[in-house]
């Protein structure tokens, strides 16, 4: 049985133990530190919680302003408040002064499952990609995410990280260290490569799986930084296999998809397609069904290697 | 309800304020006749407010800007960024060559405040709504590392519209940030016509007093008034405080006086004449030589 961890459980979690050791470190929240788990850091560090209450604007504003002072604030709610309720805050106050502010929003995705579309965020990687100065990171799982943590804080300029509410398979070895625009091969091969981010990395291995027994050895990449992207990886990827498939739980316009299209395309076109959510609006549902109904499982993953890798 | 002013003060130098007030207000007025585009009505209107900041109230270091212990001052209403640039010059943040330089390509003076370009600049304004909720985090963060530097945050009666101001208007109550006072400047025009026609905003004593503020009224053009709200508002304790400075768009020059119509409009080379006339200031030697 795959272990599985909460990368929200071990956002919280890694974000009190940092502030134990880093003062300047203070927290913002609006009115989901319960979901967002940054309610464990409260617990330790009133004095440096601030909820905001459901204002999510007012929080991002709050947080640029702690920043000019030295503060290294972490701002957190769903991803599609964070990126969207949010988004000219974020812009404004935040990236276009490029202020050390950590954006780190949980419940991306449609794994959201039963509170439905209004609070499924399948645009906010794109939302939070097309901001100059922005970073954008989702991690794969436990390990990446905790890894994540640590290096944004050691990195001065805005940051967004997206977090999920569900639980996902461990991928990356326990001492695995992530870097700020490294993408990592998880699995080596030839004949294709899954480029994907979040719960779709082990997604992409299991495709990978299957598509061994029919004689195609695929190589996975967990792109976990999706700005700034891993140029290199993705070129290298391109010449060595041939055919891309990108593989992300979230609209295939703006963004994993299209990040590694643009890549692709200007640097050495190969056949290429895009798993994700095809320009559609999530709804209600337990994650695993809506995954399935969306086309985000790992035969769907295969069944577009299979289609591109014929185009060779 | 509003609190009244008793004391008279007798401290700072009023004439002295009122002769800034004036070399701020030719400044504004050459630098956006220059620049060819800006914000005239609402520039014209805090110059005696910025006046009062730059020159009396605020703990600051032109030649050290990012001193830990200073007063902070956050132009929430970004477009009037003519008139802190002119304060910011006139104290030494950067040569008042440079005001000549507003909004060309590659000046240290943007269209609107950029804290990347301009030595003096806290944060990024001009959309707005989004000054006060910075103001409130800079607060908390003073706050916390226990500085006792104020945060002044400048706020237009149009810019109050935007409901991110009463967002912030409750986290600062809420947060008791009594190191805050924000002044909203009631020219009574937005840019597309009167407030009360756009979108009426009063009774704003009323409401701010109702979101847990501590406010007073006075005549933005007052400098005595202005600069005892400014004295009182520090001995308030235990909430933050607004200051209604009732504002004449324009001011100080009677084509521009409250019309809406010069609120984005910089004044031509003849309405430039006129207005130096009136304000009895010279645009002989500007920007290297002061006001009489």
């Amino acid at each position: 049985m795959t272990k599985l961890l909460g990368t929200r459980e071990v956002y919280g979690d890694t974000l009190s133990e940092l502030g134990a050791v880093n003062k300047n470190i203070v927290v913002l929240d609006a009115d989901l530190s319960g979901s967002t788990k940054t309610s464990v850091f409260a617990k330790k560090f009133p004095d440096r919680f601030f909820n905001m209450g459901v204002s999510e604007a007012d929080m991002m504003g709050t947080a640029a302003g702690l920043s000019t002072c030295g503060k290294i604030p972490f701002a957190s709610t769903f991803a599609i408040f964070a990126s969207g309720r949010a988004w000219e805050q974020v812009r404004q106050s935040i990236a276009y002064p490029k202020l050390n502010v950590k954006i780190v929003a949980s419940h991306g995705g449609i794994t959201v499952g039963e509170d439905g579309a209004s609070h499924q965020a399948i645009e906010d990687i794109a939302l939070m990609r097309c901001i100059p100065n922005m970073t954008v990171i989702m991690p794969c799982d436990g390990i990446e995410t905790k890894s994540v943590i640590h290096e944004i804080v050691k990195y001065n300029g805005p940051v967004y990280v997206r977090v999920a509410r569900g639980k996902f398979p461990v991928v990356m070895p326990e001492d695995y260290k992530f870097s700020i625009g490294k993408g990592v091969v998880v699995r080596n091969g030839k004949d294709a490569t899954i480029i994907a981010m979040g719960l779709m990395v082990s997604h992409a291995i299991e495709a990978a799986a299957m598509l061994e027994k029919e004689g195609l050895n695929i190589r996975v990449i967990n792109m976990s930084t999706i700005k700034p992207i891993d140029r290199d990886l993705i070129i290298k990827a391109a010449k060595e296999t041939g055919a891309i498939i990108t593989a992300e739980e979230h609209s295939i316009i703006g963004g994993l998809g299209e990040a590694v299209a643009g890549v692709v395309a200007e640097e050495f076109p190969v056949p290429m397609k895009r798993v994700g959510i095809q320009d559609k609006f999530g709804q209600s549902g337990l994650a695993e069904e809506l995954l399935a109904h969306y086309g985000l499982m790992p035969k769907d993953i295969a069944v577009a290697v299979r289609e591109v890798v014929k185009k060779k | 309800m509003e609190t009244l002013i008793s004391e008279i003060m007798t401290k700072p130098d009023i004439e002295n304020l009122k002769k800034w007030a004036r070399q701020l207000r030719l400044d504004v007025l050459m630098m956006l006749n220059k620049a060819k585009s800006g914000h005239t009505g609402g520039s014209l209107s805090a110059a005696d407010i910025v006046a009062a900041l730059y020159f009396y109230k605020m703990r600051h270091d032109p030649k050290n800007t990012k001193w830990e212990d200073r007063d902070r001052f956050v132009l929430s209403k970004g477009h009037a960024a003519p008139i802190q640039y002119a304060a910011l010059a006139r104290c030494g943040y950067f040569s008042p060559k440079e005001l000549r330089t507003l909004r060309k390509l590659g000046s240290i003076l943007q269209g609107h405040p950029d804290m990347k370009c301009t030595p003096g600049i806290e944060v990024c304004t001009g959309s707005l709504g989004q000054g006060l909720s910075m103001a409130n985090g800079m607060a908390l963060a003073l706050r916390l590392d226990k500085k006792t530097s104020r945060v002044y945050a400048l706020l237009g009666d149009g810019e109050v519209e935007e409901g991110q101001i009463w967002e912030a208007a409750m986290s600062a109550a809420h947060y008791k940030l009594d190191n805050i006072c924000a002044i909203l400047d009631f020219n009574g025009f937005q840019i597309d016509g009167a407030v009360t026609d756009v979108m009426n905003v009063e009774p704003l004593t009323e409401k701010w007093k109702a979101f847990g503020w501590h406010v007073l009224m006075i005549d933005g053009h007052d400098m005595e008034q202005i600069i005892h709200a400014l004295d009182e508002a520090e001995t308030i304790k235990g909430q933050p405080t607004m200051i209604i400075a009732r504002t004449v768009k324009g001011k100080g020059v009677s084509i521009f006086e409250g019309k809406y119509q010069y609120h984005g409009v910089p004044p031509s080379d003849e309405e430039l004449k006129k207005s130096l006339e009136e304000l009895g200031v010279s645009a002989e030697g500007w920007p290297e030589r002061l006001v009489e």
